[in-house]
């Protein structure tokens, strides 16, 4: 467990965003949660294709134990539902997936995606606006000539902060398959975006052009058994990039071996245990995300019920290996029928990539020790503790018997799941998603 | 999870069986219960993706392995050659072809009918039953050709735009030349090509009765859409309450304890037929 005999953990909950009842709009359901490289901005995406932009106050040095709150910076619409006439199909706004670029400037610039269209958003500040024109009132209206009896120069005023978020690039029409990953190349010029079946990689300042650099698509559709589930730039080399498969592997290509990098470098899969083989055992084998380390040294995957760790050193097999939630392993049959065995759960590093993070059902969420070998199982809920208290640890069984703060495999919420996270890159705070709510926790400062 | 109380078949032959080989025989025949209920369950998850949007793929693709592994195990088991003996007879060799194929996608013959349920129900205590229900036949073979003319549709559209048009398309957009009437010519050209194609997985699920025709690919897609829609909500309707039986009734009497997937996926499926609707109304300029 983690340490604490009363079940206590470290950290505690810092806030909640978002509805607190329990009736939430279909748009309103988050789907993407990415903190930037500094940290300082939080963004989250949801299914009606907004995003909210969140802001860390500056630092209250009055109240050391209190780190800062996060507030609304920016709220925008950032896709907007489509519709193919050509498949009579909808095209679904919902944001799949947000990343940031590093800060060059004081503009801050992500990039945000649906199924088909990437755009490139730049988020800037005006707290400043010029006053005294000569010619023109301070409503626009232009001055008659004749009352014109002096000459001034503009001055900047202070104004109220106003954030804009405008579209700076619209990347469009190079998937036909659903998107699923958009990664920001070291170099800070490339970016690639994957679907199902292909990686494309763009340059940020072009959207009329994309080099296709990975398809797997079958001459004959009909053969189609592997699809790409998540690709992801690795943070140091800039021609080094991986996909994870839902037929549990990663691939490793460096695109200075060719153009089209459908042979791989490197292929991380790990020999399947006969024993426990099931026919579910190539869905939950499936990679749902895959994250480099911020060391650029390893590799973390995961899959339905588990979290692996790869070294980039070693294909054959993870260097360590954590049970999520193993107690599902009994219930898959289930699980398959109300399509949870489907859901992709995403996971994070600790900043110093000395923990590793990923959600569960019933709205827990489980945090990794690597070092300690220790694990915690915490709970996203604004009834069961208030800001600033510690988190109780909680535990599944499968006996019949219960403990405190001990909870049945069947009485699990299934319907309850934490889906997206995403780990502070320098203060151990992290933000995960609920159906219902955005739930920062940060941890206790002693 | 799984039945419990279903009828059990016992050897042929006089010979008698041990209490260990009764067990045996119970054990295996509860495997292949589940199994069978396993693919059914998959099927129908196949059948029923989402009309409005564009499937999953990575979910269709794994639910398919799931199918094809269950399939290779049976063919394996020998079981595999019963079920498709059961119906097809000697016409079409049993490996080639899947279950849903030869039940959900026959065309409107008579003669399919009894064969149907048969194969459903392929444990042969059930089929006498079944088959002399007159009413049960007709509600569910039309039911479920028309689901499988949505799906069709659908498998239709996913299958030949990747394929073709969407390609076509692609490349016409790029070099600014994005012309409608050329992009609904490249699919007719490609319609009649389509149920040729199919042989395996995502063909035999998704594509099945007769050719669609040299018509207008605009045309049909409506047609289908019109038609299936009252029917699809027939069928579900079905599904939820039971005054007529489908397909998924018939699987819930099966497998009674397994929980009907019917009631799992109905939601859902209501909600998209709500959008469905929605977008009929917006096609249509009502």
């Amino acid at each position: 467990m983690d340490g604490h005999g009363d079940g206590q953990s470290r950290w505690c909950l810092s806030q909640v965003k978002g509805a607190v009842d329990d009736d939430v709009a279909e748009a309103d359901i988050i789907s993407a949660v990415e903190f930037n490289h500094s940290g300082e901005l939080l963004a989250t995406g949801d299914r009606g294709g907004r995003i909210v932009i969140f802001q860390q106050e500056q630092e209250n040095k009055s109240l050391p134990q209190c780190r800062a709150e996060y507030n609304v910076y920016s709220t925008f619409q950032s896709h907007e539902p489509e519709f193919d006439y050509l498949k009579s199909l909808e095209i679904e706004e919902k944001i799949n997936k947000i990343r940031w670029l590093p800060q060059k400037n004081a503009a801050h610039f992500l990039l945000s995606t649906n199924d088909k269209t990437i755009k490139l958003w730049k988020i800037s500040e005006r707290d400043k606006r010029p006053e005294g024109y000569n010619l023109k009132e301070e409503d626009g209206r232009y001055r008659h000539p004749s009352s014109l009896t002096t000459l001034r120069v503009p001055v900047f005023q202070p104004m109220d902060l106003m954030v804009e978020a405008s579209p700076r690039r619209v990347y469009a029409n190079a998937h036909t398959y659903h998107i699923n990953s958009i990664s920001v190349n070291s170099d800070n010029e490339t970016y690639l975006s994957a679907d199902d079946l292909r990686v494309n990689l763009w340059h940020l300042d072009y959207t009329d052009r994309s080099f296709n650099i990975v398809d797997i698509k079958p001459a004959n559709m009909e053969e189609l058994t592997e699809v790409i589930t998540a690709s992801e730039f690795h943070p140091l080399q800039c021609n080094t990039f991986v996909y994870g498969s839902s037929k549990g592997s990663v691939r490793l290509c460096d695109m200075r071996a060719s153009a089209l990098c459908d042979q791989h470098s490197k292929l991380f899969e790990e020999p399947e245990d006969p024993s426990t083989r099931s026919f579910f055992s190539e869905i939950i084998s499936s990679i749902s995300d895959v994250k480099f380390s911020h060391s650029g040294r390893y590799m973390m995957t995961r899959d339905y019920l588990t979290l692996k760790i790869w070294d980039l050193h070693m294909e054959s097999h993870p260097v360590e290996t954590y049970q999520v939630h193993g107690y599902l392993r009994s219930k898959l049959c289930s699980l398959y029928e109300n399509d949870c065995i489907f859901d992709k759960f995403e996971c994070c590093w600790r900043g110093d990539d000395s923990e590793v993070m990923t959600g569960s059902y019933n709205n827990f969420f489980r945090m990794f020790e690597r070092e300690g070998q220790r694990d915690v199982t915490l709970e996203a809920s604004w009834e069961n503790g208030s800001p600033g208290c510690p988190l109780k640890s909680w535990r599944v069984s499968t006996g019949s018997r219960r403990k405190r703060n001990e909870i049945g495999v069947d009485c699990l919420d299934f319907s309850r799941k934490i889906l997206y996270t995403s780990w502070h890159p320098q203060e151990n705070i992290v933000a995960l998603a609920t159906v219902n709510n955005l739930y920062l926790f940060q941890e206790k400062l002693n | 999870m799984f039945s419990k109380g279903t009828k059990r078949k016992f050897a042929d032959g006089g010979e008698e069986i041990s209490d260990d080989g009764l067990v045996a025989a119970r054990v295996a025949s509860s495997y292949s219960l589940q199994r069978q209920s396993l693919l059914d369950m998959s099927l129908i998850k196949l059948q029923l993706c989402h009309m409005l949007v564009e499937p999953n793929l990575c979910r269709s693709v794994l639910i398919a392995n799931t199918v094809r592994q269950i399939q290779e195990e049976m063919t394996h088991d020998g079981s595999w050659h019963m079920v498709t003996e059961a119906f097809c007879g000697a016409s079409q060799s049993p490996s080639e072809r899947l279950v849903a194929t030869e039940v959900l996608c026959r065309s409107r013959e008579p003669d399919a009918e009894p064969k149907l349920f048969s194969v459903i129900s392929y444990e042969g205590c059930r089929e006498e039953e079944v088959v002399a229900d007159e009413t049960l036949c007709s509600v569910s073979v039309s039911d479920t050709v028309s689901n499988v003319c949505l799906s069709g549709r659908m498998g239709q559209r996913w299958e030949k735009s990747d394929v073709e048009r969407e390609e076509e398309a692609l490349e016409d957009s790029r070099l600014g030349s994005g012309d409608d009437d050329e992009e609904i010519d490249t699919e007719d050209e490609s319609t009649p090509e389509g149920p040729k194609t199919i042989g395996q997985v995502f063909g035999t699920f998704e594509i099945k009765n007769g050719s669609p025709g040299p018509d207008s690919a605009l045309e049909e897609l409506f047609s289908d859409v019109d038609t299936s829609y009252y029917d699809l909500d027939t069928m579900l309707t079905g599904m939820q309450s039971a005054p007529k039986m489908g397909p998924y009734d018939l699987l819930d009497s099966l497998a009674p304890s397994h929980s009907s997937p019917s009631i799992v996926s109905t939601p859902n499926c209501r909600s998209d037929l709500n959008e469905l609707d929605h977008i009929m109304e917006i096609i249509v300029g009502s």
